[in-house]
Formats: C-alpha cells, sequence, structure tokens
C-alpha cells in the first residue's frame, strides 16, 4: 500500500527576473479523457541548464515533458500556459511545427528513421527548405560531432541507421534533434533502453550539449539526474512536488515524500 | 497423455496438413504446366485467333490481360494508398470511420459477376463507353480496391509509432511523415498486396465478360498512338484477356483442338502470374533497399 503524503506540502523554487529562462509553464494541466494526469504544474527551467525531471513511473514527468512541445496535440488535453520566447505557445493559433523545430525531443526508445545515417539528419533539414549540399553536409557532421558519433560513423554515413547499436541509435537521434538547431531539447528517458556504456556516453553528450541548448530530461535512474542535472524536479501522482537544485535535492530533499522517494523507502 | 506424446503427435498432424497443401498446389500446377506447355509454340504465343472458331494463337490476349492489369493498377493503387492512408492515419476512431470499413468489406465479398453485371449496365451502356479495356479496367477496381485498401492501412499501422512521433518531433507535418518516412518502410507489405491482388485481375474472367468483352480485335502492334482505334494501347476497344478467352474457347470454341488451345493457354497465364509476381517483388525490394538504404 502506497503512502499518503499531502500535496499540499510543496517546494518549488521560482527565479528572480535575472535569471534567464528557456521555459516556464504556468498551472499546466493535462487530461486524458477524465483522468486528469498533471495537476498545476508550475516550472520554469533555467536556460543553457539541464534539469532533470525524476518520479515513479506514472507521475507525469514524461506526460508533462511531451506538453512542452505539443507533442500530447491529439493524445491528450493540455490547459494553462507554456512560455516560449514570452509566447504562449499552448495556444491553439501557435503554429506546432514551427514550435518542434525549435524545441527538439528525444525518445525512451532509439527510433532513427529506416534510411541511411545522412539521410536520418538532412531530411527534415531538406522538408524544411534547406537545400544546399555543402550545408547540409556541414550540418550533418556539426550534428554528429555534438552528438558524439562522428567519430565512430563517418566512414559509413550511407550505411542504415538500423545497422547501428542502440547506443548509436540513440545519439544518432540527439544528433538528428539538434541538427535542426533548436534551442530546448527534450529528452524522455533517452537512456534506460541503453547498456551502462552507451549511457555514459549519452550522458557526457548532454553535459557537453549544455553549453548550446537547454536541456530538460526525464529520468528513472536518480543517479543520472544526480550526475547530469543542475536543478531537479521530482513528480508525484501527477503534482509536482519539489523542485530544487540537484544538490539540494539529493543531500536536503525539502519534504517528506521526496526523502522517502530518494531514500528509496517509498510506500 | 503426456506433454511430449501430444507436441508429437501436434507436429506430424501438422506436418501432414502442410503436406497436402503443398501437394494439392505441386499436383495442379504440374498437370496445367504438363498438359499445356506442349502446345505452346512461339505462334501460339504471338498468333492471332480466329474470331469465328476460337483457334489460333494468343498473342492479343496476352497483351490484353497486361495491359488491363497495368491500367487497373494505374487506377487503383492511387485511390487505395489515399484510402489506405487516411483510414490508418486520419481516420478517427468513431462510427463514420467503422461505416466505411464495413463498406469496404462488403465490397470485398461482391460476386465478380455481380461486379460484372454493374459495369457493363453503368459504362458499357449507360454512358456508351461499349465493351473496353478501360470499362473492365474500372471494374476490376471495384475489386482491387478492398483488398488493396485493407492491405496498405495495415501495412501502414504495422509501422511503429515511434517513427511517427520522431517525424513530428522534428517539426515534420504529419502528411510529410507519412510519405516520407512511413510509407518506405510500409513499401514491402503494400508490394505483397499489390502483387496479390494482381494475380487476382490476371485470373479474373466473370467481371471482365460484361465489360472488358469477349473479342479480341486484331490490333496494329506497330501503332502505340492510345487514339488510334487499332493501337493496342487504345483504351476504348474491346479486349478479351486471357482469362476470358480461357472461358471462351471452353464454352463456345468451335475449335476442333479447344481441349489442347485452352490447356495452352491455361498454362502461359500461370507463366505470366509467377513471372509478375516475381518481378514485382524484385522492384519492391529493390525500391525498398534503394529509400531504406538496408543492403
Amino acid at each position: 500500500m502506497l503512502k499518503q503524503y499531502s500535496f499540499e506540502e510543496t517546494a518549488v523554487q521560482t527565479f528572480d527576473e535575472k535569471t534567464s529562462l528557456a521555459m516556464k509553464t504556468e498551472n499546466l494541466q493535462v487530461f486524458y479523457g477524465a483522468n486528469h494526469a498533471m495537476h498545476d504544474a508550475d516550472l520554469a527551467f533555467p536556460k543553457n541548464q539541464i534539469t532533470a525531471l525524476i518520479g515513479a513511473s506514472g507521475s507525469g514527468k514524461s506526460t508533462y515533458l511531451r506538453s512542452l512541445n505539443r507533442m500530447n496535440d491529439g493524445i491528450a488535453t493540455v490547459t494553462g500556459k507554456i512560455w516560449y520566447h514570452n509566447v504562449d505557445i499552448n495556444e491553439p493559433t501557435v503554429n506546432i511545427y514551427e514550435i518542434r523545430r525549435h524545441i527538439g525531443m528525444v525518445f525512451q526508445r532509439p527510433n532513427p528513421f529506416a534510411k541511411s545515417i545522412r539521410e536520418n539528419i538532412v531530411y527534415a533539414l531538406r522538408a524544411n527548405g534547406l537545400k544546399n549540399k555543402a550545408e547540409l553536409e556541414e550540418r550533418v557532421e556539426k550534428s554528429l560531432r555534438g552528438a558524439a558519433l562522428w567519430d565512430e560513423v563517418k566512414d559509413s554515413l550511407d550505411k542504415s541507421a538500423l545497422s547501428l547499436s542502440g547506443g548509436q541509435q540513440q545519439r544518432l537521434c540527439i544528433a538528428r534533434s539538434i541538427a535542426m538547431e533548436p534551442d530546448v531539447l527534450l529528452l524522455d528517458e533517452p537512456c534506460s533502453a541503453l547498456d551502462p556504456i552507451s549511457t555514459v556516453k549519452v550522458e557526457e553528450t548532454l553535459l557537453e550539449l549544455q553549453k548550446k541548448y537547454s536541456i530538460i530530461i526525464v529520468t528513472h535512474n536518480m543517479q543520472q539526474a544526480a550526475r547530469v542535472s543542475s536543478q531537479c524536479a521530482f513528480f508525484h501522482l501527477g503534482h509536482v512536488m519539489e523542485y530544487t537544485p540537484t544538490g539540494t535535492m539529493f543531500s536536503n530533499p525539502q519534504i517528506p515524500v521526496t526523502q522517502d522517494y530518494i531514500a528509496g523507502s517509498f510506500g | 497423455m503426456n506433454a511430449k506424446r501430444t507436441d508429437f503427435l501436434a507436429t506430424v498432424v501438422i506436418n501432414l496438413i502442410v503436406a497436402t497443401v503443398v501437394g494439392i498446389l505441386v499436383f495442379l500446377l504440374a498437370y496445367i504446366l504438363i498438359s499445356g506447355l506442349p502446345h505452346v509454340s512461339w505462334s501460339f504465343l504471338t498468333g492471332t485467333t480466329d474470331a469465328f472458331s476460337g483457334a489460333g494463337g494468343i498473342g492479343v490476349q496476352l497483351f490484353n490481360s497486361f495491359y488491363l492489369l497495368v491500367l487497373t493498377m494505374l487506377i487503383s493503387v492511387p485511390i487505395s494508398l489515399g484510402a489506405g492512408i487516411y483510414l490508418a492515419e486520419y481516420a478517427k476512431d468513431n462510427w463514420r470511420t467503422s461505416l466505411i470499413r464495413s463498406a469496404i468489406e462488403v465490397l470485398s465479398s461482391l460476386p465478380s459477376v455481380v461486379v460484372g453485371l454493374f459495369g457493363f449496365l453503368l459504362f458499357v451502356v449507360k454512358f456508351k463507353i461499349g465493351f473496353s479495356v478501360i470499362s473492365g479496367a474500372i471494374a476490376l477496381t471495384f475489386f482491387n480496391l478492398p483488398l488493396l485498401t485493407r492491405n496498405i492501412e495495415e501495412s501502414l499501422s504495422a509501422v511503429s509509432r515511434s517513427q511517427r512521433e520522431a517525424g513530428l518531433s522534428l517539426g515534420l507535418s504529419k502528411w510529410k511523415t507519412e510519405i516520407g518516412i512511413i510509407l518506405p518502410v510500409a513499401l514491402p507489405g503494400i508490394v505483397t498486396g499489390i502483387v496479390l491482388s494482381a494475380g487476382r485481375v490476371f485470373g479474373e474472367a466473370a467481371a471482365l465478360i460484361y465489360t472488358a468483352g469477349q473479342s479480341a480485335p486484331v490490333t496494329n502492334f506497330g501503332d502505340w498512338n492510345p487514339m488510334d482505334p487499332a493501337s493496342p494501347l487504345n483504351p476504348f476497344r474491346p479486349a478479351e484477356t486471357l482469362a476470358v478467352h480461357i472461358w471462351k474457347v471452353n464454352t463456345e470454341g468451335l475449335a476442333n483442338n479447344a481441349a489442347q488451345l485452352s490447356a495452352a493457354a491455361s498454362a502461359v497465364l500461370i507463366i505470366a502470374v509467377l513471372l509478375f509476381n516475381l518481378g514485382a517483388r524484385l522492384l519492391g525490394n529493390f525500391l525498398y533497399r534503394r529509400v531504406t538504404a538496408s543492403k
């Protein structure tokens, strides 16, 4: 039997005006039909930092993440405000395709296209009107270097992406996202299908990428959150319970529910 | 009875059933080929038929079969591709969609004679197109649509949802994702569907008797202008296909060697279907490798 915790007792940090933010949500609610999956999420994400979203399965962290680039459109009803560059991108009039080019996403299972490695990266670029061959080639190299994959695949760019290992495929998916030169990168448990060595590589890549991008990562793995993130938000049953700097979250959690979760004595 | 014995018995029974099926198939193929092939000659394959007795070669019919097949596919593949994409991707799960699905199933269970008579009344008589390749092709499209639509829908739905999410997350439109990413992955399944329906079209006789007609007027194979009445490409000329020819030789044929003629034509029909299947598969595999960069 799961322990009961009060949803009233939360510890969510806010940022002063001096901190430049990548994104911010206000009163974000998500409903799957009658199921209220996310309650009142007010979170702000500082620029060029990695923010980790942690919590048990079903806590709503993936649901929340998928709302940020409108991937829940047609799946769930999302209400509330999602601020990005002073625009509420949760408005129905917003061009979601444009938004997704600025807010990229990497999924739990590596999902490269059934195309060559090169084509995986250039396909969406070309669809967005970038036709110059030299420029496309440049983007391929730049993004593969960014995802720390270039040295492993530079001689086999025309080979099928499906012939890569799981870890390489996931880094290719990261490369594919950053090739669009987004602002924000959303990662939904990017390492849960990978072995420890591939996981380390992806984490190193993320730490490198935060210099250029603002990253929000959902993870089941608390060590991973501790290793890579600067800010950490803890989700419980569709509520944001605690949002503090990662150091605070793991050494000095503010409320009982986070204390129990971090200590592993949850329920 | 213990588990091991049960397994052994089940294996034996299943093997026997498979052997029976394969046996029947091999017997049929061998019988048709052995009784037909000795009567197949170059002049039989390219010659023209005597309009009265039905004797003579099957050159025109063979061409008609392929031409009709190509024309039918040209009409039915784009339509069923659109319908399949709609059902797999855009249709909401509501009563309207299930109504469309039931309608498609009903269409696929229509007897081919009924489709043929409908085509006869509508295209041949009402629209005054007459017995023609195009009437036949439209009638065959009716038959082809349900099978192909279902097949394309299933092939598309079988592609993992994560591929769609990948496309959408890069800011690609739903349409672009569907055409550029999902369709290439579904291609082998779609080619299989096209091959299967092509076999049906090739072997169809009942629906064509009333639409494409039972006569194969001599055509001038030197004239490839589709507007000329004597051109083989003219879609408005009557065109007896091989399957219809076999039926006609057997029922109305006055030739002395009607049995041999139909045996030979059957053998040719089977070989043509096999060749078409083989060709379509090779082409499908080639396309798949090209678009997916797999070896």
